[in-house]
């Protein structure tokens, strides 16, 4: 039987893989974007679970909201690692106190 | 031969709709959840950005499984057309359009791990701690299980009959917040290259024959 506290845990569980993704991949700024998209998603399974739990629609709009800002923070966050490709041909996060402004 | 297959295939599918549906929804639950969860392992420790991709995209698809499991279809939906379908091939086509070395990105792994798996796993006791331990409020009581929305009209419709009445500035400000983004990362990648050759077209047509016509004394023998 498939209660709240499975959805939960799932998006726990999913939540630390992302965090855990930024601490070890420090230097690959793709993989940390990638590791937000995954935290993104953790979000929106908690807001999915609740909405069914709770028997109200307004999780799921709620949902929709988090998709929008994750697509917008992704699309900035790859043209901000472009720029920073284009001007320091490498993309390791330790160097980006170079871009200076 | 291939009756004798087909007939055991039929015994199969019968004893699949004998299955008790709840079964059946917690086999779905625990393949689509172990599937995303072993495929956002692998994004992060995937040694090829692209295979990391990849396995992101996986674990959109099997969200999106989930999705559908707790009657959330249009969000679903969603899910793997914007982010399979756009997000996650603009991460494609990013990795695979910088010539980044990739060898020298994975130098700090191993001498982060120790501290990141000490973090992981802190962390994931504590969510488990709150989780188990907090029986004494009313949400982790209630062992009914999870079940999608009841309603007689489907769920692209309620949400677009809640979309458009009580959350529109919420979905105006989601319009604003993709423009900005649009704006933003236009300007931030758009470089004006110098040496393009553009027309003017008002200096075209303010043209004559005193600034057009050069005349020039050419010596015999010699060229300009």
């Amino acid at each position: 039987m498939i209660t709240l506290e499975h959805y939960l845990f799932l998006g726990a569980i999913i939540f630390t893989l992302g965090v855990l993704g930024i601490f070890l991949n420090k230097k690959n700024l793709i993989i940390i974007l990638m590791s937000i998209e995954l935290i993104l998603l953790s979000v929106n399974i908690n807001f999915i679970a609740f909405s069914a739990y709770i028997n109200d629609i307004s999780g799921q709009i709620f949902a929709m909201l988090t998709l929008t800002v994750a697509a917008a923070e992704a699309a900035i966050g790859l043209a901000i690692l472009v720029v920073f490709f284009r001007n320091l041909g490498s993309i390791e996060v330790n160097k980006i106190n170079q871009l200076k402004g | 031969m291939e009756i004798d297959g087909s007939k055991k295939l039929l015994k199969i599918f019968i004893s699949i709709e004998n299955i008790d549906r709840m079964v059946l929804y917690s086999l779905t639950f625990y393949l689509f959840s172990s599937v995303a969860v072993l495929s956002a392992l692998m994004v992060i420790s995937a040694k090829n950005p692209v295979h990391s991709v990849l396995f992101l995209i996986l674990s959109f698809v099997n969200a999106s499984g989930l999705f559908v499991l707790l009657g959330a279809e249009f969000l679903a939906m969603i899910l793997v057309v914007v982010y399979v379908g756009a997000v996650a091939v603009l991460f494609l086509f990013v990795v695979m359009m910088l010539d980044i070395n990739f060898v020298r990105l994975r130098e700090g792994f191993l001498q982060y791990l120790p501290f990141g798996a000490l973090l992981g796993i802190v962390l994931v006791i504590e969510l488990g701690i709150l989780f188990l331990t907090d029986r004494s409020s009313n949400i982790y009581n209630n062992q009914t299980p999870l079940q999608p929305i009841v309603n007689e009209v489907e769920n692209t419709k309620m949400i677009g009959q809640i979309l458009y009445t009580e959350y529109f500035y919420l979905f105006q400000i989601c319009g604003i917040i993709l423009l900005v983004a649009m704006i933003g990362s236009i300007t931030l990648t758009l470089r004006d290259k110098g040496g393009v050759k553009r027309q003017n077209i008002d200096s075209q047509n303010t043209v004559d024959a005193s600034t057009a016509i050069e005349k020039k004394k050419v010596n015999i023998g010699e060229g300009i």
